[in-house]
């Protein structure tokens, strides 16, 4: 017995810190990225991007860059004529309402770094020199790129993309606000940032003899790829294979096909030959950005800090085509218990391109406004900002009334207090310090949402005892690879080693992107349950077998380890998978889940993630430097399938809100309505130096509604909440208030 | 603003009178391995790995020197592939991610990094392992700090820097730093 | 990136014939400008001269007991050196705040002072530039101009030097050896760098088809009481808001000579004789400090989004002072790390 209990254990893989199992191809360098496909004759492309942000094209004159020798075409709205007419053509699966951005269209400039031409040469070195020697007139237009100087111009969205919240009201905040005894009103600002993930935008598409075409994109969801391509180059979808095993980070970006993908695609139709297309690091500021956000929020509360009113205004740039919605105010309705919420959205259309979803879109905005003005009723209060959070703790969500499905906030708040050693903290500003160091504490809370969206896997045992599950999904540096792995090894008792994962192939079965934190919880009960299909016919051929065994075992006596099939309370009544296989002449088993069961259940329940984030900052005034020095992050995301992969997301969503906080900006300049600090060198991401030591605490969460394994997501949490309390920690280190980020060290002096 | 385009162009007119295919021969030391390519002058180093030799491992995050995805050992010192022509580089000791690993041995840093978790997309990996190979050779890194420090050409936009310094930190405690490669 | 013939030079004289007037030429070292300039467009030579394996370098003393650094040292090399650790550690540390590890093994010590500036309109082809075109106009002066001068700017131009290895050079009052078909020459590092004045495309006094030979370090170094504080928006691996070289000579709490360079807030190094002059003599003390600061910003005049470097360029100039002051005995420097509070 105690052998089957050590077996058991030793075959549990879920919630156990297994290192990724595609470790060994990304250190030695042998996992390959979009980029780095090949082909005999294959041909690069360089795109020619606008320099003005409004207006027209003129005339584009490329003789001379035509006649260097090894320049195979070039590519404009001039000779790009047989396009789709129809928007509907250039949807993706993330499309925003109104009419999404055509490649080579017309010649119509509709924000600065628009692709205007597109050169594909012999090599990219001759593709970079004859772009140089390409002669493009355009005419100007008046052009408005300032969000802060039109947010009178803002208007409600009626509609948003998928996933779009409006903004619900309840009670009467205004009128509560006229009696509150405390209140605080206060304005936030940030401008756009990009995401930036490391590796450059890149489409490498192999044209097949039958006219088909193999893509090896970047993206987060293959078939997302595939469909845009399949329609706005009008060829069957089944001619059209999108590859993306290995994605160098995304965070949002790849949610929809970026330009590299048609023109790459475009030019290997036309040419019937392959062809790669990389975007430059400056062109990887022309497309999606989280948009630039006026807020404004206003508190009130009782005496004893009990919330009785919130007021939650965000105004957001989008483009003049597409209306890019998020929620951003509506966490304020959903924090805190708080009977008189008023909410309101607004968009401002600007001359620039759509934003785009970045890492925790909408929440990361929001809650940073709303989790700073926390701190500074807390202070107006003169109460502890953590009490003031457990003041107004709630056991369901005040804005549906439902029950949360889980909510474990409350050891978020303990746990993390305690590790991070809040109690020591002394609650007026400028009363902590360290040789002439400033010290600042501050604290945030953070939710997002736990969704499940409907995916599909696919598994297939051979006679071998090899398990391969397949899914359309992605892992953009989530784990998907090894945790899907986990869930499939676990679930038929297989050595980890016996079971393989793929994803990133459009053949696969359905997934949808990658994003929103759901492909864990939504793969992952896909997978479980074609598993789980396997292992009931798996089961049933065992105990058909002549004298089997296992023939007069119950269903629930039954546990799959080691490869072998087993009473769970006697080693010696078992049948190996590969005997059962062998015997009965199975080649091989293949299922797919059917079926998304728990979603019915789910509909009574709110399903969130949620934090707590401590945060220590030391501040060496006189200059103005920041350093950032501890992090605590206290997590209630439900079932941890992997403490290691988990725990690097969340400390990689915290750096992402530290870098919110002091660093990211993409600096439009007005001038020319252009993010002109578009480089690496200048827009400024966290480096080696600026890591503070970060303690990640998952709290016990257990979550039967959310779907079987209990799984809500690890991939946003992090951020969510962060960069408000390492301004709230400026605040406590100095006594400023910063309410424009990020906090540079210029706005300190 | 028309103006302004075509005096650019104007002004490097002269560009385009050398437009013939100058290609020169430039051996290359990769790994261990000679190769001889003919590739233009223009070509960076980067570029020679990854296009003409097939070498991928070495990343292009950039191609402006200001992310550190390419860094590349040049007698064991570390430097960033894409700020470099490859003809400048001949004869002398190159080596590459794809020259860490014995075999199917994997290197220490690639193990530790393994371990710790030090990557999640894995693009910016094979840059932060030469790095830390470079870091080691170069032999400045007394402390943690300095770690955090001489690792900052290196970005790594997952943010998995607290685990790549705990990945470094482990082959420098257990001694199993192999000899400068 | 355009295209450009290539040699190879093994010698200063092989070098110096390929100086041609018909042709754009430049000379290649380590790299790390000049290609990142041509692959945005900016820089177009049509003709790379390979200097690397000319025999320059050295590091070696002086017979006036001084240091020579040949320019064709790597930063890092320069910045580890053994002399330049103990006698002149105002400039590893200088050094070691610039760039990344992987730059400052490529850049060499010539280079670093030609380097050119990082204003985001200089390397951006799509909007005017008088450093780039010259008669294109400015786009800094009403743009964004967070990381541009406050001294010493025309109407012109508002670039900044990037150079914080130059900062402590002008500090320590190096003099540039450079050769051309003319002849030899040696620069007194203040005159090499120039203000922008209505020609801001030209950023030293080296002559066309010169070439530098070698930096030149007096045999005063500060050794005992240096500082080079490094202001930037993230800790490492970002050019410099504001940066302050200062050397001092003390005896007995008295100045006995002063030295104060900037960084990130001219189109060169900046430094201010009257400044120093005010101090040489003084009780090393705040109050002293601070009306140095206040003298060395009398001329400032910020723009939009820089005037706070005002401010912090006289804090930056205190603290600097002071921390030089009170320096104890110097340790070897592995890297440049100031105020920084990491795990333990």
């Amino acid at each position: 017995m105690t052998t089957i209990a050590a077996d058991i254990s030793q075959a549990s893989y879920i919630g156990q810190p297994i290192s990724r199992v595609d470790g060994v191809a990304k250190v030695t360098g042998t996992a390959r990225y979009a980029g780095e496909y090949t082909a005999p004759g294959l041909l690069h492309g360089l795109v020619i991007s606008s320099p003005v942000a409004k207006g027209r094209i003129l005339s584009i004159q490329s003789e001379e860059a035509r006649a260097v020798n090894g320049i195979i075409k070039i590519y404009s709205h001039e000779n790009v004529k047989d396009l789709p007419w129809f928007d509907l053509s250039y949807k993706d699966m993330n499309l925003l309402p109104g009419s999404p951005f055509r490649p080579f269209y017309s010649n119509e400039i509709q924000f600065s770094q628009q692709p205007v031409a597109l050169v594909i040469a012999e090599s990219l070195e001759l593709a970079r020199y004859a772009a140089t020697l390409v002669r493009i007139e355009y005419e100007t237009a008046p052009f408005e790129t300032d969000l802060e100087n039109n947010l009178e111009n803002a208007f409600t969205p009626k509609r948003g993309k998928t996933g779009y919240k409006k903004p619900k009201n309840r009670g009467n905040a205004k009128k509560q606000f006229t009696k509150a005894d405390v209140k605080i009103e206060a304005e936030y600002m940030h401008g756009a940032e990009h995401h930036n993930p490391m590796e450059l935008f890149s489409s490498t598409v192999v044209y097949g003899k039958d006219g088909s075409l193999t893509v090896y994109d970047k993206t987060q969801g293959v078939l997302n790829s595939q469909s845009y391509i399949a329609r706005v180059f009008d060829i069957k979808h089944k001619k059209v294979r999108v590859l993306s095993p290995f994605v160098g980070g995304a965070f949002g970006s790849g949610l929809r096909p970026q330009y590299q993908l048609f023109m790459a695609c475009l030019a290997a139709l036309d040419l019937q030959l392959p062809v790669r297309v990389v975007l430059t690091r400056q062109q990887m500021f022309s497309f999606g950005h989280r948009p630039a956000t006026w807020q404004k929020l206003k508190l009130a509360a009782s005496n004893d800090g009990r919330l009785e009113a919130i007021e939650h205004t965000a105004i957001s740039e989008t483009s003049r085509f597409e209306n890019y919605t998020e929620n951003i105010v509506n966490w304020s309705g959903r924090l805190y218990s708080c009977d008189h919420v008023k909410l309101d959205y607004r968009l401002v259309p600007l001359d620039v391109n759509s934003p785009l979803d970045m890492r925790a879109p909408g929440a990361a905005t929001g809650v940073l406004a709303l989790e700073c003005a926390m701190d500074e009723l807390a202070y107006k209060l003169n109460i502890d900002p953590l009490v003031l959070r457990l003041k107004n703790y709630t056991e369901k969500d005040p804005e549906s009334g439902k029950p949360f499905s889980s909510k474990n906030l409350m050891d978020c708040y303990k746990q993390g207090a305690e590790h991070f050693g809040w109690e020591k903290r002394i609650y007026s500003p400028r009363s902590m310090k360290q040789g002439k160091q400033l010290v600042g504490w501050g604290m945030s809370s953070g939710m997002w949402d736990a969704m499940m969206v409907p995916a599909r896997a696919q598994a297939k045992i051979t006679a071998d005892g090899k398990l391969v599950v397949t899914s359309a999904t992605s892992d953009i540096g989530t784990g998907t690879y090894t945790i899907m792995t986990q869930i499939a090894a676990e679930t038929l008792g297989l050595p980890l080693e016996d079971v393989s994962f793929e994803l990133g192939d459009s053949k696969f079965v359905f997934a949808p992107f990658e994003g929103g934190s759901a492909t864990a919880a939504s793969v992952g009960t896909a997978v479980l349950f074609a598993c789980k299909k396997i292992r009931e016919k798996l089961l049933s051929l065992a105990k058909k077998l002549e004298q089997s065994p296992l023939a007069n075992v119950q269903d629930e006596e039954i546990v799959f380890v080691n490869g072998r099939i087993c009473h769970q309370d006697d080693i010696e009544c078992s049948l190996s998978i590969r005997e059962v296989m062998d015997r009965t002449g199975t080649k091989y088993i293949q299922e797919k889940n059917s079926d998304l069961r728990a979603m019915f259940k789910q509909l009574g329940y709110a399903r969130n993630t949620h934090s707590a984030i401590f945060v220590e900052v030391k501040i060496d005034e006189d200059l103005g430097l920041i350093s950032v020095t501890r992090v605590v992050a206290a997590i209630a995301a439900g079932n941890i399938l992997n403490p290691k992969t988990a725990s690097s997301q969340i400390m990689g969503g915290v750096m992402w809100g530290i870098s919110m906080a002091l660093h990211e900006d993409s600096f439009m300049d007005h001038q020319y309505g252009r993010f002109i600090n578009h480089d690496y060198a200048e827009y400024h991401i966290p480096v080696h130096a600026d890591t503070p030591d970060i303690e990640v605490i998952f709290v016990q969460e257990k979550d039967t509604v959310v779907n079987p394994l209990g799984i809500k997501g690890v991939g946003e949490i992090g951020i969510i909440g962060t960069a408000a309390a390492v301004a709230n920690a400026i605040y406590h280190a100095t006594g400023k208030r910063i309410r424009d980020f990020p906090i540079t060290p210029d706005k300190l002096l | 603003m028309k103006d302004i385009m075509n005096k650019e162009v104007d002004d490097r007119k002269e560009d385009a009178i050398v437009t013939e295919k100058q290609l020169l021969p430039v051996q290359l030391n990769v790994n261990g391995k000679q190769y001889i390519l003919h590739l233009e002058p223009w070509t960076s180093l980067l570029d020679a790995l990854r296009e003409h030799l097939g070498l991928t491992g070495t990343k292009k995050g950039c191609d402006h020197g200001q992310c550190g995805a390419c860094t590349i050992l040049i007698d064991g010192k570390r430097i960033n592939s894409c700020l470099t022509f490859a003809v400048m580089y001949q004869g002398v000791p190159i080596t590459t991610i794809e020259g860490l690993a014995q075999g199917d041995k994997l290197h220490p840093l690639q193990q530790a990094f393994i371990k710790h978790d030090a990557f999640q997309c894995g693009y910016c990996t094979p840059g932060q392992i030469c790095s830390a190979q470079g870091m080691l050779n170069e032999g400045h890194a007394y402390s943690r700090d300095d770690i955090h420090e001489l690792m900052s050409g290196n970005l790594c936009r997952c943010a998995a820097y607290n685990n790549i310094v705990k990945a470094i930190e482990e082959v420098i405690e257990t001694g199993q730093t192999p000899d400068a490669v | 990136m355009n295209r450009f013939t290539y040699t190879k030079a093994n010698s200063i004289d092989d070098t110096l014939r390929e100086v041609n007037a018909d042709h754009d030429i430049k000379f290649i070292a380590g790299g790390t400008n000049l290609i990142d300039l041509m692959r945005a467009n900016v820089e177009h030579p049509s003709h790379l001269v390979d200097i690397n394996h000319i025999d320059l370098h050295a590091i070696q003393e002086t017979a006036e007991g001084g240091l020579s650094l040949g320019a064709l040292v790597k930063n890092a090399d320069t910045a580890y050196h053994e002399h330049v650790q103990s006698r002149y550690p105002l400039l590893a540390k200088a050094i070691l705040a610039g760039a990344s590890p992987q730059l400052r093994n490529m850049a060499t010590n010539g280079g670093n002072l030609l380097q050119r500036t990082r204003c985001y309109y200089f390397y951006d082809t799509a909007t005017p530039c008088n450093k780039r075109v010259p008669g294109q106009g400015c786009s800094a002066i009403n743009g964004f101009n967070k990381i541009h001068s406050i001294l010493g700017t025309s109407a012109h131009c508002i670039a900044t030097h990037p150079s914080d290895m130059c900062v402590a050079l002008a500090a320590l009052e190096a003099r540039i050896k450079v050769i051309g078909n003319d002849g030899e020459r040696v620069i007194p590092f203040a005159e090499f760098h120039r203000l922008p004045g209505d020609t801001p495309h030209i950023d030293s006094t080296l002559k066309p088809g010169e070439l530098i030979t070698s930096i030149e370090l007096p045999s005063k170094g500060f050794e005992t009481h240096y500082q080079y504080i490094k202001l930037r928006d993230r800790r490492s691996y970002a050019f410099a808001l504001v940066s302050v070289a200062v050397g001092l000579e003390l005896q007995d709490d008295y100045i006995q000579e002063a030295r104060i360079a900037l960084g990130g807030v001219a189109h060169k190094p900046w430094r201010d004789e009257t400044v120093e002059n005010f101090l040489n003599g003084k009780k090393a003390a705040e109050d002293a400090f601070e009306t140095a600061a206040e003298m060395m910003m009398k001329d400032a005049k910020g723009f939009r989004y820089n005037n706070f470097k005002i401010e912090m360029a006289k804090r930056a100039i205190v603290r600097a002072l002071v921390d030089a002051r009170d320096l104890k005995t110097p340790e070897p420097l592995h890297c440049y790390t100031y105020n920084r509070h990491q795990q333990q």
